[in-house]
């Protein structure tokens, strides 16, 4: 009697190594070498290997989970690696209702990463408040730290969240290595109290 | 012997007399007025009698009615009797130009967090708290937000027009 569920019955393709490669930047090859601009490689390396800080307070977080789950595997994209300390992460990701009194806090954990540094607002309440319109909600997270992509939705599918995942990696991968240094993202920075 | 409502209802006539008022019994739970200056004698009253023994705190809030002058704010404190199982309600009116009741600390440990709740969202100030200030809302905050003159949104917003929003 055969077994009713049947494993590795497909041949599997010799030249496919199951390795997630991406593509080359621009630039000049020859044998034995490549060159290409520093920014673009470093961009490249930076986009693949975000480590996402996440900071769930609510329902947006549980879909959070399903997104980093098998399902969706947000692994994909070079970011399972989920750090529980903000000096080791790239991305912090406010998902869900953050409070009046939270505000300082989501603030604090933002100034303990280090640089780069990108902010994801995940579902109404982290960008705008939400429904919550109320005297003890904060009313989106930009009104204590910079944000960078806003994802919208009540909660947001996986699928939106991946999104804007993949909207970030964009902006990661297209950063000038001088912005960090330039006068506008210290403006930026100065409009929110941060030196 | 069971505790009723009538025997409470009859000890607290027996001991204070007609300073008790209002006495009602919305779907079987004893509720009585207690005059503002008159709230410790009662709770530790209905605490000490072994009759009675209502030893613990279940809750205290307050309610705001904007049209009753002179009696604006109403704190409202729920005690059982575990023992025997039995609930009562107690309503202390104060009104909201001074707001002043005698602190519960002394009796119920319990009811420090509660106060200071109470204050934070009404503003009724506990004669005799050991820590009044604010426990939910942010320290910065300059009024008593479920009091009825003030609305239910954020007022310090600007981004969100009415239009859009319905307000």
């Amino acid at each position: 009697m055969s077994r009713p569920v049947r494993f590795n019955i497909k041949e599997k393709d010799k030249n496919d190594w199951g390795i997630n490669t991406v593509e080359m930047p621009d630039g000049h090859m020859g044998e034995g070498f490549f060159a290409t601009s520093l920014d673009k490689v470093v961009g490249l390396a930076r986009k693949n290997s975000i480590w996402p800080l996440p900071f769930a307070t609510s329902c947006c977080g549980i879909e959070f989970m399903a997104t980093m789950g098998s399902h969706y595997d947000l692994g994909r994209f070079g970011s399972e690696r989920v750090g529980f300390s903000p000096r080791q992460c790239d991305l912090l990701m406010v998902m869900g209702t953050i409070a009046k009194k939270m505000g300082p806090i989501v603030k604090q954990v933002y100034l303990q990463m280090a640089e780069p540094r990108w902010v994801i607002a995940v579902g109404a309440c982290a960008s705008s408040g939400g429904i919550f319109d109320t005297y003890s909600v904060l009313q989106g997270i930009d009104q204590v730290v910079p944000v960078d992509v806003y994802v919208p939705g009540c909660p947001p599918r996986p699928e939106a969240i991946i999104d804007g995942i993949l909207r970030i990696q964009d902006l990661v991968h297209n950063e000038s290595l001088r912005r960090r240094n330039g006068d506008q993202y210290k403006g930026l920075l100065e409009s929110y109290g941060i030196q | 012997m069971a505790l009723t409502n009538e025997f409470i209802k009859s000890r607290l006539t027996e001991k204070f007399g007609p300073s008790i008022t209002g006495m009602e019994e919305p779907y079987g739970m004893l509720s009585v007025t207690v005059p503002r200056d008159l709230n410790l004698k009662v709770l530790n009253f209905l605490f000490d009698e072994p009759e009675l023994g209502f030893r613990f705190l279940t809750d205290l809030t307050a309610v705001h009615y904007p049209e009753r002058t002179g009696e604006e704010l109403c704190v409202v404190y729920h005690l059982h009797n575990l023992v025997e199982n039995i609930r009562i309600r107690l309503k202390v009116y104060a009104p909201v130009e001074k707001p002043d009741v005698y602190t519960a600390t002394g009796l119920f440990s319990g009811a420090n967090w509660m106060e200071r709740e109470t204050y934070d969202f009404f503003g009724i100030n506990f004669v005799g708290h050991p820590n009044l200030k604010r426990i939910l809302n942010v320290d910065e905050m300059d009024y008593f937000p479920l009091r009825k003159e003030f609305p239910l949104e954020d007022q310090t917003r600007i981004d969100k027009d009415d239009d859009m929003f319905g307000r």
